[in-house]
């Protein structure tokens, strides 16, 4: 099921924002111990969270369950984690990823190390809602900051592009036993960033029925011979775009969605490399240190001898970010880089 | 209880010490006071022969406070802890020879030898592995506060803090959230005076940490943290008052610890006039008078023995204890094992 596949008359067709209202809305009414907490989410008149995605919610679910906090990102991630602690299922919600930074340690420091600390006692089950990405808001909530957190044990960390998988792997996150951090680009919740995705439907088909999607495990977004490309977020649909007009050259791109970033399907990506023989990863994460590198390292561990030219990383460039759109577009992966890249990988 | 007795005025020889404590309550609190007095000293000596890995923060003084309040509380309630966690823990019921085993770095520890001496906690007994992150425990306790609320049980939680966390921002942070969500929490500051080596007068132009409660619209108090009986008393106030959901309470306990912030500190940041004086404090001693008055000298003697022997029980336990598996280093990151991420 790809996003680049054209929609089928009839079927189902939802928004990211959508799919995780619905996903959050099965989970709030299959277990009593799941609740919202964050700023802004519940307020009557308010905004129903950063991105509407809770719009609705607290008229079916009350304030007990759908939890406004003071601005005060260490007290609500705090919050989370002891109510976790407790066995309750939180699913708290940051506005901006960027404000992560607010509450580091209780991430770092309290989320990801009570199970070990307590030697398996204890368990963190909490959701982290996380919006990334450019979309002309400058350096302070632009972000993609999954890679910090990609580097810390006892964290997983999940990257979705589509309605489809957002809410499968949504309903999975709710209930694992582990702190999940869940990174959703801003341009994908509606359609607002279609023009960006060069003009792609960014509505997927969504069953009606109940279905989950494994936290872990990658999806091929397009299958290919001649290159593999991993890209998240808007480089996945800006790939998907350059695969197209790479076919019509001759070079036919394999497109694969990781989908989880913590724990990596490396599996699926080696398999693809092992059959192309290149690589390309592409992510709105900044370069260096980000999980593009560790990427390419794990492939250049295991599938050294499978690679017929370098692997290559298009990634924002090592800046903070502008608002000024003509330089904002410079420094995120454009659709031209990502293709530049791809044509680089084949020449070899 | 009589009216009397509620104003403290007991009479002596009644074998009653405070409203709450009778001879007998008292005599437990005595002992459980030793027994923190004692491993703290006795695991510091096995620390210099060598015995011990990691480094140690001893309590020895601020007895009072953890079994004070700890005494308030009921085996299901809960408490965060500090770097500083020997005492919290054995106040609150976790397994002597557990928590002995922990410090030695045996599998038989109550946190397996993942913990060790700064991450001691038993969820069993109530206690989350100690937080040795300074303000750590004060947001996350805001969260065991909401599952009791939202879980609608009648169950507490402690923060244990010190008076350097009050200057952090999860202080702030989660003292205010706990406000306005009514959550039943004890942010129980133990004020030694210093934040390792800064005396708080050079880092805080409020004295009492106890008056930052006005700023967020709970109650603050200030209590004796070196009489054992005080702090039980304001333990129960606050502890009573978080239970009916007319919390958070922020109780500061002015103490003092006699040893160093950690291994090796020769307090050369204190005068040794201001240690005696806090000495002549000492909360084991002035309880020891106290009993004294009305219990059988012996008595008292039989339970410094008592504690000898667990304690001797304990080292022992932990000695004779297996190290932990080497490849036990690599479970429990993760509810189940996850793939990849292991170097060659």
């Amino acid at each position: 099921m790809t996003a680049a596949e054209a929609p089928v008359v009839g079927e189902r067709r939802l928004t990211i924002a959508e799919a995780l209202r619905e996903a959050i809305a099965e989970e709030m009414r299959h277990d009593e111990k799941v609740f919202l907490i964050g700023e802004d989410i519940g307020v009557p008149g308010g905004f129903g969270g950063a991105f509407g995605v809770y719009l609705g919610l607290t008229e079916e679910f009350g304030h007990d369950r759908i939890i406004d906090t003071p601005i005060s990102e260490k007290a609500l991630a705090g919050a989370a984690i002891g109510a976790a602690l407790m066995g309750m299922r939180p699913i708290p919600d940051l506005q901006y990823a960027d404000f992560l930074f607010e509450c580091m340690d209780e991430l770092v420091n309290q989320a990801a190390k009570m199970r070990y600390m307590s030697n398996g006692k204890l368990s963190v089950p909490l959701v982290l809602r996380c919006p990334v990405g450019t979309a002309n808001r400058g350096a302070q909530h632009g972000q993609c900051p999954e890679s910090y957190f990609v580097h810390v044990p006892g964290l997983k960390v999940v990257c979705v592009s589509d309605a489809y998988h957002a809410k499968g792997l949504l309903k999975s996150a709710v209930r694992d036993d582990d702190p999940v951090l869940f990174f959703e680009h801003k341009l994908l919740y509606g359609s607002k960033g279609r023009e960006q995705a060069g003009g792609m439907d960014l509505t997927a088909h969504v069953p009606e029925e109940e279905y989950f999607f494994p936290i872990g495990k990658a999806v091929v977004k397009r299958e290919g011979m001649s290159v593999t490309v991993v890209a998240t977020h808007m480089s996945l649909y800006r790939s998907l775009a350059a695969a197209e007009e790479l076919a019509q050259d001759g070079i036919d791109c394999e497109v694969i969605d990781p989908l989880t970033l913590l724990p990596f399907d490396e599996e699926t990506i080696f398999a693809s490399v092992r059959k192309t023989g290149r690589l390309v990863i592409a992510h709105e994460d900044t370069l260096t240190g980000g999980w593009g590198a560790e990427l390419a390292a794990r492939v250049a561990e295991e599938c050294l001898y499978s690679l017929q030219a370098p692997i290559r990383r298009v990634a924002s460039h090592d800046v903070p970010l502008p608002v000024a759109p003509v330089m904002e577009q410079t420094v995120v992966p454009s659709q031209a880089r990502i293709k530049a890249a791809i044509q680089r990988c084949c020449e070899g | 209880m009589s009216d009397v007795a509620r104003a403290g005025s007991i009479e002596p020889g009644s074998g009653q010490l405070t409203a709450d404590v009778d001879a007998t309550h008292g005599l437990d609190l005595y002992r459980r006071m030793q027994l923190i007095r004692r491993f703290e000293e006795r695991v510091y000596l096995h620390y210099l022969q060598g015995e011990l890995p990691g480094t140690l923060h001893q309590s020895q003084g601020q007895e009072a406070v953890a079994v004070g309040i700890c005494d308030a509380l009921r085996p299901t309630d809960w408490i965060t802890s500090t770097h500083r966690p020997h005492g919290h823990a054995l106040a609150k019921g976790v397994d002597l020879r557990a928590a002995m085993a922990e410090l030695y770095g045996k599998a038989t520890g109550c946190c397996g030898g993942k913990g060790g001496s700064m991450h001691l906690g038993d969820p069993s007994v109530g206690m989350l592995p100690a937080i040795a992150i300074v303000g750590g425990g004060n947001t996350v306790v805001t969260g065991l506060g909401l599952a009791f609320k939202l879980m609608r049980t009648d169950q507490v939680a402690v923060c244990f803090f010190g008076e350097g966390a009050s200057n952090e921002g999860a202080f702030h942070e989660g003292l205010n959230f706990a406000a306005v969500q009514h959550l039943p929490i004890v942010f129980a500051c133990e004020n030694n005076l210093y934040g390792a080596s800064t005396p708080f007068h050079q880092v805080s132009l409020v004295p009492d940490v106890a008056t930052r409660a006005v700023a967020y619209g709970v109650r603050g108090e200030i209590v004796d943290g070196m009489d054992v009986l005080a702090v039980r008393e304001a333990a129960g106030r606050a502890v009573a008052e978080a239970r009916a959901g007319a919390g958070p309470v922020l109780l500061e306990c002015k103490t003092y610890r006699f040893a160093g912030h950690s291994r090796g500190d020769v307090k050369g940041y204190r005068s040794r006039e201001e240690e005696v004086l806090w000495k002549e404090r000492d909360p084991i001693v002035r309880l020891r008078a106290r009993l004294a008055a009305t219990l059988d000298a012996g008595v008292l003697d039989d339970m410094d023995a008592q504690v000898e022997a667990a304690l001797d029980d304990a080292i022992e336990f932990a000695r004779q204890s297996p190290l932990p598996r080497a490849e036990d280093a690599l479970t429990d990151a993760y509810a189940t094992v996850i793939s990849g991420g292991s170097a060659s």
